[in-house]
C-alpha cells in the first residue's frame, strides 16, 4: 500500500442554502462538526464514503474527500491548513464564520 | 454616466426572473448541483470556502452615488455589512445565502447593476483607467469605448463559450493606470499623424500561471473600426485557442505558440472580412453613448485657495492627483487602513462615499483595480471638507501609492482556489510599516499579493510581488522583484526560495532596508534602484546566509 492510499479521509462540502461547511457522518447525515465526520482509512473505504455522500447530497454542494487525522479521542480532525481554516472562518474577521460561535 | 435603455432594463430583469426560477428549482431538487452550477456561475454566484460569494460587475469601475448606496444596503440586508472591492474593479459579497441571491440581484437591477459575465469563459467586465474623464494626461475618456464593448460583448452568441475567460482593459492616457499590457486585449488611446484619436491594440497579455506582457498587434486602429477588429481577434481566438488544456487556453498562449506575426495576419484577414460584413455602428447610437459620459458642469475657478492643515497636506501629497482643471482634484480614497483588509468598505463607509460624491464630487465614483475608491471630480476648495469627512469615517489614510497601499486577493481566507492566505500577510506588512512618515520616506512602492498562481493579486507586476503557495502542507511565500503594471510594464523575477508565513514580513523589511541603503537620493524609487542594480543586491538582502557562504 502506498503512502498516499493509506491516508485517512473524510467527506466534506457546503450546505446548499447557507453555504456553511458540513461533514458526512457515520449515519450518512451532514454535521457542522468535523469531529462527527466519518473516517475512511483505505482508498476503498474513501470511495464508499464518497458514494454514500453523493447519494445523500441533495442539500449539500461542492462535496469532496479531504485528508484528515484522528485526534487524541479518535475523532476526525483537519490534517491540512486549508481544512483547519474551513473549521474556523476568515482570519481577517474573527467575528465571521464558525469561529464567531466560540467567541 | 451611461443609463440603461429599455432593452438593457428588460434584459437584466429577465435574467433576474430566470435565475429566481432556477434557484427555486434547485432548492426544490428539480435541478441537480451539476445542472445548477453553470447557471449560478453565469449570474456571478460562486461557492467559496465558508459560504457563497456574489460577484457584482462594476462596468469600467464607474458607480453613481445611488448605486454605491444600494451596495451598502445589500451588504447590510443580505450580507455582513461590508463589500469587498476587487482588482477587476468589481465588488464581492462574501456571505450571501442562496435563497436571498435573486432578491439581491433584483435590488441591483433596480439601480442598473448586475452580476452577469462575472464568471465563465466569456468576455468579462471591461476595465478602464479609474481616472477616466478626469485625468490631466488624458487624450480622451475611454469609457464610451468601454460601454460600446460592454454592449457588444454582453450575451454575444458567438463568444459565450470561448476557450477560456477573456479580459479587456482600456486607458485613454499615455500613463497606463489600467494595466492594459496584462490583459487578453489592452486598448490604449493614441493619436494618428493628423491628431485623430484611435487605439493601439495590444493582445496576449496576462498574469496567472504563465505571465506575459501583451504585444502590440495594431499600432493605430481608427475608432470606427473598433468592433470589426475586436470581433476579428475573438474569432481567431475562438477558433484556434487551445481547448485541450485549461492552462494553455488563454489567448496569450495562442499568440506565443503561433507568433504575433501569424496572429496579426489572421486577425487582419478576418477584420477585412468583418468590415465588409458588419454594418458600421449607427452614428446616433455612438453619439448617445458619448453623451452619457459628457463631463459634468464644472464650476468656475475661484481665487480662494483652501486652508491646508498638516494632515490635509500629507493627504493631498499622496491621495490627490492632477485633474484636467487646475482648480479640481482627483481624490483617491484608500481602502487600505493600516491593519485593515485591502479593498473592504463597510456599509457606513459606502454611504459616506456616496454622500461625498453627491455633495462635492459631481455624483461620480470609481473603483480602481488597486482596490481603492476614487472621487474623480472634486473642486479643490472642498478638499478640507472632504478630507475631514473621510477621516471621520476611517477613510482618511494618506497612503496611496505607498508601501501599505497593497493589492491582496482574498486568498485562503475566502477563495476555494487559493493555496495560501494573502490578507493577513498584507495586514502584517502594513502594521510593520505603520508609520506614515517612514512610508513617505520609502516612497512609491507597490507590493501585490496573490494567494495562488492565478494571480488575482497581480503579484507579477508588483515592484515586490508575493505569491502564496502550499509547500508540502505548509503556507509558503515566493517573492518576485521588479514587476511593473504601467506603460513600462514588466514581469517580476522570482528572487529565490520561498519564505514561511512568519518569515515573509522580515523578508520584506530586509528588502526595504537594502533599497534605502542603495538609493542615491530620496527620489530614486525602489523600482528605479532595482532597474539600475538588478536583482543581485536584493537577493543578498533576502538570503543573507547564502550571501555570506558565497563570500566565504
Amino acid at each position: 500500500m502506498t503512502a498516499r492510499s493509506s491516508r485517512t479521509q473524510i467527506v466534506t462540502g457546503n450546505d446548499l442554502l447557507e453555504g456553511h461547511v458540513v461533514y458526512l457522518t457515520a449515519t450518512d447525515e451532514w454535521s457542522y462538526e468535523i469531529a462527527e465526520a466519518a473516517l475512511a482509512d483505505t482508498p476503498e473505504a474513501a470511495e464508499g464514503l464518497m458514494a454514500r455522500a453523493l447519494a445523500s447530497s441533495r442539500d449539500v454542494v461542492g462535496v469532496y474527500l479531504a485528508e484528515a487525522r484522528r485526534d487524541a479521542a479518535g475523532r476526525a480532525a483537519p490534517a491540512h491548513f486549508r481544512e483547519v481554516f474551513r473549521t474556523r472562518g476568515p482570519s481577517n474577521y474573527p467575528g465571521h464564520g464558525r469561529q464567531a460561535e466560540e467567541l | 454616466m451611461y443609463r440603461y435603455d429599455d432593452f438593457d432594463r428588460d434584459f437584466v430583469r429577465a435574467r433576474v426572473a430566470e435565475f429566481r426560477d432556477q434557484v427555486e428549482r434547485r432548492i426544490d431538487g428539480l435541478l441537480t448541483e451539476d445542472e445548477f452550477k453553470p447557471l449560478r456561475l453565469m449570474n456571478g454566484l460562486y461557492l467559496q470556502l465558508h459560504a457563497y460569494m456574489l460577484r457584482v460587475a462594476v462596468p469600467y469601475g464607474t458607480l453613481n452615488p445611488v448605486q454605491m448606496r444600494r451596495l451598502a444596503d445589500i451588504a447590510e440586508r443580505w450580507d455582513k455589512g461590508y463589500g469587498h472591492f476587487t482588482t477587476r474593479q468589481n465588488v464581492q459579497f462574501n456571505w450571501p445565502k442562496l435563497r436571498d441571491v435573486p432578491d439581491m440581484l433584483e435590488a441591483l437591477a433596480e439601480v442598473e447593476m448586475h452580476a452577469i459575465q462575472t464568471s465563465g469563459n466569456c468576455i468579462r467586465n471591461v476595465t478602464a483607467d479609474h481616472f477616466a474623464g478626469a485625468a490631466a494626461d488624458e487624450i480622451e475618456d475611454p469609457r464610451p469605448t468601454a460601454e460600446i464593448i460592454r454592449q457588444w460583448s454582453t450575451d454575444h452568441p458567438e463568444f459565450t463559450w470561448l476557450p477560456r475567460k477573456f479580459k479587456v482593459a482600456i486607458t485613454g492616457s499615455p500613463n497606463d493606470r489600467a494595466v492594459t499590457k496584462a490583459h487578453d486585449i489592452g486598448l490604449r488611446m493614441v493619436r494618428d499623424v493628423d491628431g485623430k484619436p484611435g487605439y493601439e491594440v495590444i493582445i496576449g497579455g496576462g498574469l496567472g500561471r504563465t505571465p506575459m506582457i501583451g504585444k502590440t498587434v495594431r499600432e493605430f486602429l481608427p475608432k470606427a473600426d473598433l468592433l470589426p477588429y475586436l470581433e476579428a481577434i475573438l474569432q481567431v481566438y475562438n477558433l484556434s485557442g487551445r481547448r485541450d488544456n485549461k492552462y494553455k487556453a488563454r489567448i496569450k498562449i495562442l499568440v506565443h505558440e503561433e507568433s504575433l506575426e501569424t496572429i496579426r495576419a489572421r486577425v487582419e484577414a478576418a477584420f477585412a472580412e468583418n468590415r465588409r460584413r458588419l454594418k458600421p455602428l449607427e452614428p446616433g447610437l455612438v453619439a448617445a453613448i458619448e453623451a452619457a459620459f459628457r463631463p459634468p458642469e464644472f464650476e468656475p475657478a475661484l481665487d480662494t485657495a483652501p486652508i491646508l492643515s498638516a494632515g490635509l497636506r500629507a493627504f493631498i501629497d499622496t491621495n490627490v492627483a492632477a485633474h484636467r482643471f487646475a482648480h479640481y482634484a482627483i481624490v483617491t480614497v484608500s481602502l487600505k487602513p493600516i491593519g485593515g483588509t485591502p479593498g473592504d468598505a463597510t456599509s457606513a463607509q459606502m454611504r459616506v462615499l456616496a454622500d461625498l460624491a453627491e455633495k462635492f464630487g459631481h455624483d461620480d465614483l470609481r473603483v480602481s483595480h488597486e482596490q481603492n475608491i476614487i472621487l474623480p471630480h472634486v473642486p479643490r476648495r472642498h478638499l478640507p471638507d472632504v478630507y475631514a469627512r473621510l477621516k471621520a469615517a476611517g477613510l482618511g489614510t494618506a497612503n496611496v501609492g505607498l508601501i501599505s497601499d497593497m493589492i491582496a486577493c482574498p486568498g485562503m481566507d475566502y477563495c476555494a482556489l487559493a493555496t495560501a492566505r494573502s490578507i493577513p500577510v498584507a495586514q502584517e506588512i502594513a502594521q510593520a510599516f505603520a508609520d506614515l512618515d517612514r512610508q513617505r520616506d520609502i516612497g512609491p512602492l507597490k507590493i501585490k499579493i496573490s494567494g495562488c498562481i492565478n494571480a488575482c493579486g497581480h503579484h507579477h507586476v508588483g515592484h515586490i510581488g508575493i505569491l502564496g503557495l502550499d509547500r508540502a502542507g505548509v503556507e509558503n511565500y515566493q517573492i518576485t522583484l521588479g514587476g511593473d503594471g504601467t506603460e513600462t510594464a514588466s514581469i517580476g523575477e522570482r528572487a529565490g526560495p520561498g519564505f514561511a508565513y512568519d518569515e515573509i514580513v522580515p523578508a520584506v523589511e530586509r528588502l526595504i532596508g537594502a533599497y534605502l541603503d542603495m538609493r542615491t537620493e530620496q527620489g530614486e524609487t525602489f523600482l528605479a534602484v532595482y532597474r539600475r542594480l538588478g536583482p543581485a543586491p536584493f537577493k543578498a538582502a533576502l538570503y543573507p546566509a547564502e550571501a555570506r557562504s558565497d563570500a566565504a
